[in-house]
């Protein structure tokens, strides 16, 4: 049952994926994407993450997606004009080097699963609640913690720097 | 073991390689943001699948300094391009070249 809803969910992830990145319309391709975000929090409570499932809930779709949605209302962007297409042709070359990567990355899955097999894994015990994750934290982690908290005070003050009408 | 973690990691190439081709086609730079979200949250998917069959916990904490970093970049690159815009009037990437002349 559980590995039924895991691949529902993620098709309905690819397919929103796929429709943010082919959609001429950026407000349709935000709506998309906040929906991408929530199928994949499903995704994660399935595995057992759940403090980064609800983060991702509240974070991603709510709180970035609510900026993407300001911004693209804020820009008045118009949709693509039909003439340019999606895909120029001078570009196939691009395409190219994703099928590339995408042949490096299975190479890296395969190596990646290989070396899990041969890891002493075996059952997973209870990690993905809040306790475990805030106890590894604010005990290992605490001055990469506390360096976030940094990084996120200069992006304060870049974006009103930059976003600011007269410098 | 409900799904094989190589299923998790294959689903999660594929959305990477969404992100990648939406970073590359796309000429809008707000689309192209958007796909950098989707990059970010194929790896995040990653690191839970790799956080889940090990029983460990360390790649969930990753994940969350991921996340705070993807909250950064959006805000600043979000400024970033609304100045932009208030300069050219265009959000579309190929016609921003001031560096090249």
């Amino acid at each position: 049952m559980t590995s039924i809803l895991f691949y529902i969910f993620a098709v309905f992830v690819l397919g929103a994926g796929l429709f943010v990145v082919l959609n001429r319309n950026p407000i349709y391709s935000v709506v998309g994407l906040v929906f991408a975000f929530m199928n994949l929090a499903a995704m994660y409570f399935l595995l057992e993450a759940y403090f980064i499932g609800i983060l991702q809930v509240l974070i991603y779709a709510g709180a970035i997606m609510v900026l993407f949605l300001f911004v693209v209302m804020l820009l008045n962007v118009q949709p693509d004009k039909p003439r340019p297409g999606l895909v120029h042709l001078d570009r196939w070359w691009y395409a190219l080097m994703a099928l590339v990567f995408v042949g490096v990355f299975l190479v890296l899955v395969g190596e990646g699963t290989r070396m899990l097999l041969t890891s002493p894994a075996g059952e997973a015990i209870q990690t993905g609640n809040v306790a475990s994750v805030g106890e590894a934290l604010f005990t290992q982690y605490l001055l990469p913690f506390e360096i976030a908290s940094l990084l996120l005070t200069v992006a304060l003050v870049g974006t009103v720097f930059l976003a600011k009408r007269k410098v | 073991m409900v799904v094989p973690i190589y299923h998790v990691l294959i689903f999660a190439a594929l959305l990477f390689v969404i992100g990648v081709i939406g970073v590359l086609f796309r000429r809008s730079a707000i689309i192209v943001f958007m796909s950098i979200e989707i990059m970010l949250n194929a790896v995040n998917l990653a690191f839970i699948a790799f956080s889940r069959y090990h029983g460990n916990v360390n790649g969930q904490v990753f994940v969350f300094f991921i996340m705070t970093l993807a909250a950064v970049e959006v805000a600043v690159g979000l400024a970033i391009i609304i100045s932009l815009f208030r300069n050219l009037q265009t959000s579309d990437i190929t016609e921003i070249h001031m560096m090249k002349h």
